[in-house]
């Protein structure tokens, strides 16, 4: 029988994994992208439903407990994907600029330039 | 010989009037001779200033920093065709006749790449900057392998070469660095010529922030460390 905890879990992590499908049934989500978040929220789905398996595993890997594994994992799992996401922003960031940079050297080409104006003044700058 | 300067300007309306105004209209050697203000999504009256003033315009529809701003100003040379290259902080900081200072090396053949060092000459600056601006030198040193007296200044002359294979990533104010990187990376002659630092408390609030130092540190391991 389960725990209300367990119950709890199971219920996020099939909501979880029911977004997964959605996203990739709309082609949002990449057949890789859907695999890999697929294997996480199983596994999150076993370790949930079948807690003596995630000890196990903490045994195989020399940690005491079965929910240690699962943080050390998790947090190890959280910095990486922080990590990526990091890196795509810069991307998006870099697209963004050269879009940008593209309008206004097309607008620029558009327009005629003129010379500098000889009625410029010279002297210090005042604020 | 064909010249094209930049002036990078976000929000510099209360200033950029008498930038454009001071800037000499005849520099030795030069034969075709350009200034662009590339107005970096200001939302102040920067870019109708600039145009009252007769100055070629390059406007990006939002800011994207400074980086950005000197990489527009570089296509838009490449599309031109220029021998020379000139970035000028439009924020009155930089002393006009320094430009014929940084640009002789390049007409002399003697440099690829020369940066206006603000810290060679014996004049006054206030210590915060003073310490960023060590700190800034030691990080280049450290991640980019370039000994620099100062990373982060605004002016700088390109040669020809120079504005061929320089190609940064750098948004922001970190792409001061990754010039240098760049520079390296193709055995460019770099040369530091020291120029005048006009402090103000304008061109003070309007520079690098102190606290950016730190975020500009983090670009630099992400971008290396990607």
């Amino acid at each position: 029988m389960f725990t209300t905890i367990q119950i709890i879990l199971l219920a996020i992590v099939i909501f979880a994994i029911s977004r997964v499908y959605l996203r990739f049934k709309e082609g949002i989500l990449s057949r890789q992208a859907t695999f890999f978040w697929l294997f996480i929220w199983i596994s999150g789905l076993i370790g949930v439903s079948l807690p003596q398996t995630t000890t196990r595993i903490a045994e195989l890997f020399g940690v005491g407990r079965g929910v240690d594994i699962i943080v050390y994992i998790s947090l190890a799992l959280l910095f990486y994907l922080v990590f990526r996401i990091y890196v795509m922003i810069e991307d998006l960031r870099s697209e963004i600029t050269f879009l940008v940079r593209q309008i206004a050297l097309q607008n620029s080409s558009k327009k005629s330039p003129r010379a500098l104006s000889s009625s410029r003044r010279r002297g210090p700058i005042k604020k | 010989m064909k010249a094209v300067i930049v002036l990078p300007a976000y929000n510099e309306a209360s200033v950029i009037r008498q930038v454009i105004a001071n800037l000499p209209k005849k520099l030795n050697g030069i034969s075709n001779l350009e200034y662009v203000v590339i107005n970096d999504g200001s939302t102040d009256q920067t870019g109708a200033i600039a145009k009252k003033e007769g100055i070629k315009i390059l406007s990006h529809i939002i800011n994207r920093g400074l980086g950005a701003a000197i990489k527009t100003g570089i296509d838009y040379a490449k599309s031109q065709d220029v021998d020379l290259f000139v970035t000028f902080d439009s924020d009155g900081q930089h002393n006009p006749r320094d430009i014929q200072k940084v640009i002789n090396p390049i007409l002399q053949e003697k440099a690829d790449l020369v940066i206006g060092t603000r810290f060679k000459n014996k004049q006054k600056v206030p210590l915060d900057r003073l310490i960023i601006n060590k700190l800034a030198n030691l990080a280049t040193l450290l991640f980019f392998g370039v000994l620099t007296t100062d990373s982060q200044s605004g002016l700088r002359a390109f040669s020809k070469k120079a504005i061929k294979h320089i190609d940064f990533k750098a948004d922001k104010m970190d792409f001061s660095s990754e010039i240098l990187l760049e520079a390296k990376r193709h055995n460019l002659k770099v040369i530091e010529v020291p120029i005048d630092l006009i402090y103000t408390p304008y061109s003070r609030e309007k520079g690098q922030k102190n606290m950016n130092a730190l975020s500009i540190f983090a670009k630099f391991l992400v971008r290396l460390y990607r």
